[in-house]
């Protein structure tokens, strides 16, 4: 009887196992805006369902997003329900979301959080961090614009002064100096990450003070694409994804956030065991920023091989650019 | 401060001033009606966004502009009923009720705009319309008369909106009603009636304010569009004292200054941006305090009517 009750024992934990094994890893992502706004949110959920589908589709990563959580009392909420509800990955995708997670993670200890973009992470063994190296797409967009501009005129529409909204505009002026130091680049800042119809107002600003190249950054600069798109022959330089689709004929290239290494990176080493303490920074290198050129543009061969150059520039670290 | 006095920066300035007022008229304009009726919409940035999603999906779908202006118009009904009948009829509290009507409106412009679109689209929007002959008028012509059909309406809604609400038999009984409730229903005036009207007709209004930002002004629709644009609308009436030449100059002045510290910006003017953009907001709040004692609220402002109680 009693080798019986073992075998059975035996029996229902090589079942668990099998199950167990058989689950999917569950990850949830908290966002600031709409998973479809063609910059920052909709780069980290076309990388997740990317990964999703290259490890083997929903039965092997289940996906959930809370999306266009601009406040952060929300976004902590969510984050603490999708922790507590099971998922064993929860990305809190805004740099605002920080102490939400550094103050939720400690109660879940064997929960994997990333957060950014920021490099901290609090010290946490389960807290991830990254952020993008967004300065060095800036350059070769920078690089990009003062080769294609006659105006010697540049706009640039961004939101808040703060992360790699700055950092690339910092990074765009670089590369603009780089080719030609007089041509003047102006800068307008809304207040704000979503205000679509400030961004426009700010792009036609700059338009009818003469620039021919408009560059930005945020979910709101599809308003400064649009009023790009309006006037027309005003050139756009886009981040965080590719935003050639919004206007075929005006956007010459796009720096885009590649979150796979990344994600790909995290999930192996949960497999392994560590659920945090790593910092990650996508650059021109390791291959977590790509300069996608916008295929419908007919950019001159020279002014693309400029870019190229300063790309790999960058990546060799010939070129140094200050965040 | 050079660079401002060039003509090429004060037409910039006054341009992008008009295009920015005209959603603000709309709105504002539109709430006025409601108020001076004595009922407060606190949803009108969420009649907005809703009508400004339908405008443009209805544009998107059907390549008609003028029939996404109608869709937002009819999304603005629905609306304005609904505030209506929760507000007027069931004599919920207004300002709970106008929330509730905001967040519906984000909400299910979200979702739609998810559902139905998926993505950020683009459409080619109501374009600049010339006046013959105004047009052409020195500085003035391109800033006045050479803009959208949407932001032409918002001004000549200005004048309208004051001849309604003073010179007609309606305007009257809208204000008997938003004064002294008791005195119009005993000469037999329909205070629930007139009520449920002015609040359609300022959800109409919100609606169009939406139309402009999705199909005349950003030819796009995303979430939260609106920006919380509604809500300066409503200030605006306060603002304003429920006048429209009143909400005319509000939105004026927030407008300009709005645009004056982007041209700041733009012309590099040494001013940390953080308080340059800050600088419509203090304008609004220091223009309310000093004109807060002139205004006139009508004195039933939301305050539900009940037949026998004074």
């Amino acid at each position: 009887m009693r080798v019986k009750s073992l075998l059975v024992a035996a029996a229902l934990a090589a079942a668990l196992a099998v199950a167990a094994a058989a689950q999917p890893v569950k990850i949830a992502v908290i966002m600031p805006s709409a998973t479809t706004d063609a910059a920052f949110s909709q780069s980290m959920w076309q990388a997740l369902q990317s990964v999703q589908k290259e490890m083997g589709g929903e039965s092997a990563i289940e996906l959930k997003y809370t999306e266009n959580m601009w406040n952060v009392p929300d976004a902590a909420a969510a984050i603490r329900d999708y922790a507590s509800s099971g998922f064993d990955i929860v990305i809190a995708h805004g740099s605002q979301y920080g102490s939400s997670v550094q103050e939720i993670a400690k109660d879940f200890p064997k929960v994997t959080f990333a957060w950014g973009t920021d490099v901290d992470t609090y010290g946490l063994p389960n807290v991830y961090a990254y952020t993008a190296a967004a300065e060095q797409g800036g350059y070769v967009n920078g690089v990009l614009a003062a080769k294609l501009t006659k105006s010697k005129k540049i706009g640039v529409t961004g939101p808040i002064e703060v992360g790699d909204a700055k950092t690339y505009i910092d990074g765009f002026i670089q590369g603009v100096a780089s080719v030609n130091k007089s041509i003047t680049v102006s800068k307008t800042w809304t207040g704000s990450f979503s205000d679509v119809a400030l961004m426009t107002a700010a792009a036609k600003t700059h338009i009818a003070n003469g620039p021919d190249a408009l560059t930005g950054s945020s979910q709101s600069v599809v308003g400064s694409i649009g009023a790009a798109k309006d006037k027309g022959g005003v050139l756009w330089f886009g981040t965080q994804a590719d935003q050639a689709s919004l206007a075929p004929s005006l956007v010459v290239a796009s720096q885009v956030y590649d979150w796979t290494g990344m994600l790909k990176d995290i999930l192996a080493k949960r497999k392994a065991g560590v659920l945090g303490g790593v910092a990650y920074t996508l650059t021109l290198d390791n291959g977590g920023l790509k300069i996608a050129y916008n295929p419908d543009y007919k950019l001159p061969a020279a002014v693309k091989a400029a870019g190229v150059s300063a790309a790999q520039g960058i990546a060799k670290k010939t070129i140094k650019v200050q965040p | 401060m050079k660079g401002f006095l060039s003509w090429n920066v004060l037409s910039g300035i006054l341009n992008t001033m008009v295009g920015l007022a005209a959603p603000f008229l709309y709105a504002a304009l539109g709430e006025t009606f409601a108020q001076t009726s004595g009922v407060v919409n606190l949803g009108v940035d969420g009649v907005m966004l809703l009508s400004a999603f339908a405008a443009f999906y209805v544009a998107l779908t059907t390549g008609s502009l003028w029939l996404g202006l109608l869709a937002a118009a009819l999304v603005g009904l629905a609306m304005g009923l609904l505030m209506s009948l929760i507000s007027v009829t069931l004599k919920a509290e207004q300002g709970v009720s106008g929330i509730g009507l905001y967040m519906f409106g984000l909400g299910m412009s979200s979702l739609l705009f998810k559902v139905l679109i998926g993505t950020v689209k683009t459409i080619e929007g109501f374009k600049p319309v010339a006046i013959p002959l105004l047009s052409k008028i020195p500085f003035a012509g391109q800033i006045l008369f050479h803009t959208d059909v949407l932001t032409y309406g918002a001004f000549l809604l200005v004048p309208v909106a004051w001849w309604v609400l003073e010179k007609t038999t309606l305007g009257l009984k809208i204000k008997a009603v938003g004064q002294n409730p008791a005195a119009a229903d005993s000469v037999g005036i329909g205070v629930g009636r007139i009520r449920y009207l002015a609040v359609c007709i300022g959800s109409i209004l919100a609606g169009v304010a939406g139309a402009s930002l999705s199909i005349a002004q950003l030819d796009l629709f995303q979430d939260n569009l609106t920006a919380g644009q509604g809500f300066i609308a409503v200030a605006l009436v306060y603002f304003g004292g429920w006048r429209p030449v009143g909400v005319l100059a509000g939105a004026l002045l927030f407008s300009v200054a709005n645009s004056f510290q982007l041209w700041m910006q733009v012309l590099g003017v040494k001013l940390p941006s953080s308080v340059a953009v800050m600088l419509p907001y203090i304008l609004t709040i220091l223009a309310l305090t000093v004109t807060a004692n002139r205004a006139r609220q009508p004195a039933a402002l939301n305050k539900p009517f009940e037949r026998g109680e004074s």
